[in-house]
């Protein structure tokens, strides 16, 4: 996504929010309301183009569901950048069936956003007549597409996608992937099995409950519990069958898990009821025992709910592009990126990515390297220069001549670090010491039980043995904890904080230490603030600076363009326009001489200009400098008070920024003067440094944005990357989080430690529940009734509890 | 009350069917996406008489 761009629409909205005109596209605002067509206004051409396209195939109604729901356009298009997708070992991995007459393929399509995207990407056979048929999916951020490979190539497809706003985020990381739908759908039928044999066992037992176990009429009672033992075997072999494998790994590498004594409880349960009604002595405990199941399932389902449509696990591969074009004596060549060597020299286009370190050869270099570091303005490089990989060229093509290997680069080594080999937070939850003392208590009951009636009657031992190990499974212990972080896991989505999965929340509970990116954590990425000091400009003056900024693509240019709204409708024609690199521009609008940059490039013979430290641009018209743009950070909202927040609860904070010291004074005015906050760390060092504090003892949160934290995120016990829309890609991380909500960090750090909390006191009351039931059952007086009952009313109970606080608690916090 | 046994068995079938059920709709993708077909079902079809597909392919 072009930088450029955002900095023009969040600026435009925060410095005038009289202007009305706005673009029927994409809701921009129209700097020009020369561009229209059909009487609707436009921001640029671009958007008017899709306007138009979309006009002639009678697909207006995708601005009536919904308001100004286009995406903006990316200007200029350039087909060659989906060259690669004429290659066929690429096409191969991106189709899913291919045929002479049929492609059907799946793109993630991570701008849906509203009732219009899917209206339009279902219309795309409007379109194009080569497309058969596309059906959107709207919480997977995907498009399924059917099209006729003699009318229309992958590549036109991938281009029209592109065309009308929504690229395909294409990855052959992900391709790989496909087969996730069909694992979830095992579980519900698991569910729905299960929830078929419960009811209809329970149904049958509830004779047997109100005669009080005598069934007057011949066979009756025998064919109930006969059906009954049918029913539940498909409940012990499929629907508990993850139970069971669950519990035999953890015993295999000599470790109680929580799913080993509920795997004892439904194998006592089971053995014992079958073997009850085989010899016609009883009814067994059939109900309980497929209730258990049934619920734990359920349980499982809620807690594992996952955000599909983020992905938490990308590396470097996931953003670079996938193919590249090389050349070599004058003829060029597409090549997998994978196969790019030392020495290759190669093209890059207007928004493509520099895949590895290389040497500029030919042409003006502008990069943007806003997607690894965070910084908004684009860098200026010339011949000879160095330029590492993960920039993204803004402008007209430069060739390039490899000097590392993609996976050697600057930035891709952090990947070849261990940290990124090594899996954390993985089922080390708090629950598992707890259920191992669960399983010896448990064992030493039983056992005692066993020598007790062994002494006074030892036709006891038997059923006094079993039902302790049926009555006694943790189960609501279990459920307690599933359905805390499920709904827990819930309220952090509606707040915009995407956790990987539960494991995360108890780990956030242990932080003590947060530690800070500065650009595009507490900063906006996109937005700036743009003043002026120096002189009064006349109305004219600013209308001419308008105009001579317009003409520049100069990333500082655009955004002084953009912050001047209150000015005449009509630009200024512009002569003798000049640009020169790194330094500035000069022009002469209606007489007037206009020349705007660096401190060194506009120094004139009579005024002596001071250098400065942030980035700011000075204005000198006809010969006099009249003063200059500075152009700072924007905070965001809320950051002063989340940080207060933070230090009174007694967080040790540090802040580590990747640019220079400019922003020292306004962050000491937030973090305090006694803060820790280092400047110009590189990614390596970010590493470290996390590494540093966590050998002394802390706990260590991250939350940073950019590739540049990437490693930083993954040493930390938890690593949250922020994201501007959560169609952005962010790196490898615990849990994605909305940049308009960074300032509601010491909320979910206090609600993840007071679900810990709840959980704890959701225990207790299932130990009470067991104590309860245990007590009968050590007497070997447990009836199948009294089991029946226990079990639900014991499980349900505790779920509403427990999601009832859980939801009150979010509702105190402020979430 | 030899009855009894017949209804049980029709009250296993009829429930037997309502998980068969069930259990083609999961494996037929109708759980999958539980949000884009309420969206799509109040587009209208467009005022030109060409009928469009989408209900020929499911």
């Amino acid at each position: 996504m072009c930088g450029g761009f955002f900095i023009f629409k969040t600026l435009a909205i925060h410095i005038s929010k009289s202007i009305s005109v706005l673009c029927y596209h994409c809701g921009d605002v129209c700097d020009d309301i020369s561009i229209s067509a059909n009487e609707n206004n436009f921001c640029c051409q671009g958007c008017k183009q899709v306007y138009l396209l979309l006009n002639e195939n009678d697909l207006c109604n995708y601005y009536n569901l919904d308001k100004a729901p286009g995406l903006k356009a990316k200007g200029k298009f350039v087909s060659e950048r989906f060259t690669y997708l004429d290659d066929d070992a690429i096409k191969q991995k991106l189709v899913q069936f291919s045929s002479n007459n049929q492609v059907n393929v799946t793109f993630s399509v991570p701008q849906m956003h509203c009732t219009s995207c899917i209206y339009l990407l279902e219309n795309l056979h409007r379109i194009e007549p080569g497309v058969i048929k596309s059906q959107a999916n709207f919480q997977q951020k995907e498009v399924f597409i059917i099209f006729n490979p003699t009318e229309i190539t992958l590549r036109k497809v991938v281009e029209l996608l592109a065309f009308i706003g929504y690229e395909p985020y294409i990855s052959l990381n992900d391709t790989v992937s496909k087969k996730a739908p069909s694992f979830n759908r095992r579980q519900i039928y698991k569910i729905g099995v299960a929830g078929f044999c419960f009811s209809n066992i329970m149904m049958l037992s509830f004779p047997e409950y109100f005669s009080g176990g005598n069934i007057d009429e011949a066979g009756l009672k025998a064919t109930f519990t006969w059906i009954s033992l049918f029913l539940s075997i498909p409940v012990l072999f499929f629907s508990a069958s993850d139970i069971f494998i669950s519990a035999w790994k953890g015993v295999r590498q000599k470790f109680l898990n929580i799913d080993a004594p509920i795997a004892l409880a439904i194998v006592v349960t089971f053995v014992r009821s079958y073997y009850e009604i085989i010899s016609g002595h009883g009814a067994g405990y059939l109900d309980s025992g497929t209730g258990i199941v049934f619920f734990m399932l359920i349980g499982r389902w809620f807690q594992n709910k996952t955000y599909d449509s983020f992905s938490f696990d990308r590396d470097y591969r996931s953003y670079f592009p996938l193919g590249v074009t090389i050349i070599n004596e004058g003829v060029e060549k597409n090549i997998p990126v994978t196969q790019l060597q030392k020495g290759n020299r190669i093209i890059l286009r207007h928004e493509e990515m520099v895949p590895a370190d290389a040497v500029l050869m030919k042409g003006t270099a502008n990069i943007d390297y806003s997607f690894v570091s965070g910084e908004n303005t684009a860098v200026e490089k010339r011949k000879d220069e160095l330029i590492y990989a993960g920039g993204k060229q803004m402008g007209s093509a430069i060739e390039l001549e490899i000097i590392k290997e993609a996976s050697q680069s600057y930035i891709t080594q952090l990947w070849n670090n261990e940290i990124f080999n090594s899996k954390k937070n993985e089922e080390r939850s708090f629950i598992h010491p707890w259920s191992r003392y669960f399983t010896m208590i448990l064992l030493t009951i039983a056992f005692a039980t066993l020598i007790f009636w062994s002494i006074f009657d030892p036709a006891k031992i038997l059923p006094a043995v079993t039902a302790v190990l049926i009555v006694a499974c943790p189960c609501s212990l279990l459920l307690s904890a599933t359905f805390t972080y499920g709904n827990m896991l819930r309220v952090f989505g509606k707040n915009k904080l995407y956790l990987k999965n539960v494991g995360i929340i108890e780990a956030l509970a242990k932080i003590n230490t947060v530690v800070f990116d500065k650009t595009g954590t507490i900063t906006q990425t996109k937005a700036a603030v743009v003043n002026y000091y120096g002189l009064s400009l006349s109305a004219n003056e600013i209308s001419v600076i308008k105009s001579v900024t317009r003409q520049s693509s100069h990333p500082l240019s655009k955004i002084i363009a953009a912050s001047i709204q209150d000015v005449p409708e009509k630009l200024l024609p512009v002569n003798q326009f000049k640009e020169y690199t790194g330094s500035g521009l000069e022009a002469v609008v209606q007489n007037i001489h206009v020349k705007m940059g660096s401190a060194n490039f506009v120094q004139t013979g009579t005024d002596i200009i001071p250098h400065d430290t942030g980035t700011s641009v000075h204005v000198v018209i006809d010969e006099k400098h009249m003063g200059k743009f500075q152009v700072q950070n924007q905070y965001r909202k809320g950051i002063g008070t989340m940080v207060n927040g933070l230090e009174k609860k007694g967080f040790d904070l540090y802040v580590l920024s990747g640019d220079n010291d400019t922003e020292k004074e306004n962050l000491h005015k937030i973090f305090g003067n006694a803060a820790n906050i280092n400047f110009q760390q590189s990614p390596q060092q970010k590493l470290d440094y996390i590494q540093y504090l966590q050998k002394n003892n802390k706990t260590v949160l991250m939350i940073g944005d950019g590739l540049n934290d990437a490693g930083a995120l993954m040493q930390s016990n938890v690593g949250i990357a922020v994201s501007e829309n959560s169609a952005q890609f962010s790196p490898a991380s615990d849990a994605i989080l909305d940049g308009a909500n960074v300032n509601k960090l010491d909320k979910f750090i206090a609600y993840a430690k007071a679900g810990k909390k709840i959980v704890t006191a959701s225990f207790i009351l299932s130990i009470l529940y067991n104590i309860v039931g245990l007590s009968f059952a050590v007497q070997g007086i447990l009836s199948p009734m009294i089991a029946a009952i226990l079990m639900p009313a014991s499980s349900i109970s505790i779920v509403l509890f427990v999601s009832l606080l859980s939801s009150y608690t979010a509702k105190r916090k402020g979430l | 009350m030899s009855a009894l046994f017949l209804l049980i068995g029709i009250s296993i079938l009829v429930a037997g069917s309502f998980l068969v059920a069930f259990l083609w709709s999961v494996r037929n993708g109708q759980f999958d996406d539980d949000y884009t077909p309420s969206i799509r079902i109040l587009f209208d079809d467009p005022e030109k008489s060409d009928t469009t597909s989408s209900s020929k392919k499911k």
